[in-house]
């Protein structure tokens, strides 16, 4: 197995390990949508161990540094996705992570339908934005 | 304690997202173009991450308590519904076309890039978005 494909395995293997700590130790499912939803309407009391799990999140990142990343699109679509991605999860439910991963481990019949959801409507998106007709490419 | 284990939960996903890659944008937009150079290795990070979450699930599911013995109810695993598809599928447009979805985005910030910025703050404008349909709603 080249790196590149066992540090994804690997990298999925502590998401998974992330959510179960969370769920045997706090009671509470690992969807990132959710818990940023409710950290931004209010800081404290109920919401500690939600501010204390994005804390927790973006250490790694901040200590060993993002590696390369590259964006594909311009300032204004970047808003638009962000605003789309906001409140389709908040409609939805969920989000990668709380449906990808938790309600999939859950064996949820519920997650499964929003994942092949947003699943096939984003690789369609792709599909539009690189190889169809639209005036700018990703 | 509470905040000490989600923390902990928050450590660990943050590593998984940066060491799968998963926070690279072109990484996962290659990862969802099927009719380009399609980049599988995601899936692996997705299958990783599920099988490892998947024991704590069915733990929390038989005794509906957590490690703690703490009562840790699970979200309906069968209920389908418009609002869900719908919600899923405007997620689905949102991260095809950023290539971004909630965990990365946030992760993204620690790199102090504009584009970060703007992402979330879109998202979390989607967020306020929809606690204000909520509200309006009842």
């Amino acid at each position: 197995m080249t790196a590149d494909l066992s540090n994804a395995l690997w990298g999925g293997m502590l998401i998974g390990a992330g959510a179960a700590v969370l769920l045997l130790l706090n009671g509470k499912i690992a969807g990132i949508s959710g818990i940023a939803e409710n950290a931004v309407r209010g800081l404290f009391g109920e919401n500690r161990w939600r501010i204390a799990f994005l804390l927790g999140l973006l250490i790694p990142a901040a200590v060993f540094g993002l590696g390369p990343i590259q964006f594909a699109q311009g300032l204004p679509l970047l808003g638009v996705s962000g605003f789309l991605v906001g409140f389709g999860t908040r409609l939805g439910s969920g989000c990668t992570s709380g449906h990808g991963v938790c309600g999939l481990a859950n064996l949820s019949l519920r997650s499964l339908a929003a994942t092949l959801s947003f699943m096939t409507v984003a690789a369609a998106t792709v599909y539009l934005v690189r190889h169809g007709a639209l005036p700018w490419r990703s | 304690l509470a905040f000490v284990t989600a923390f902990l939960a928050g450590i660990l996903f943050g590593s998984g997202l940066l060491l799968s890659r998963m926070c690279d944008p072109q990484r996962v937009l290659s990862f969802l173009d099927v009719a380009g150079r399609w980049n599988p290795a995601l899936a692996l990070t997705m299958g990783g991450a599920v099988i490892v979450a998947a024991p704590a699930f069915y733990y929390v599911r038989q005794r509906h308590v957590d490690l703690l013995c703490a009562p840790t109810p699970l979200p309906d695993r069968f209920k389908i519904n418009r609002r869900l598809i719908a919600g899923s599928a405007i997620f689905g447009i949102g991260w095809g076309l950023s290539g971004i979805c909630p965990g990365p985005g946030l992760l993204l910030l620690t790199g102090g890039t504009v584009q970060s910025v703007i992402f979330v703050c879109g998202m979390v404008g989607g967020f306020l978005a929809f606690v204000s349909r909520a509200d309006a709603a009842q």
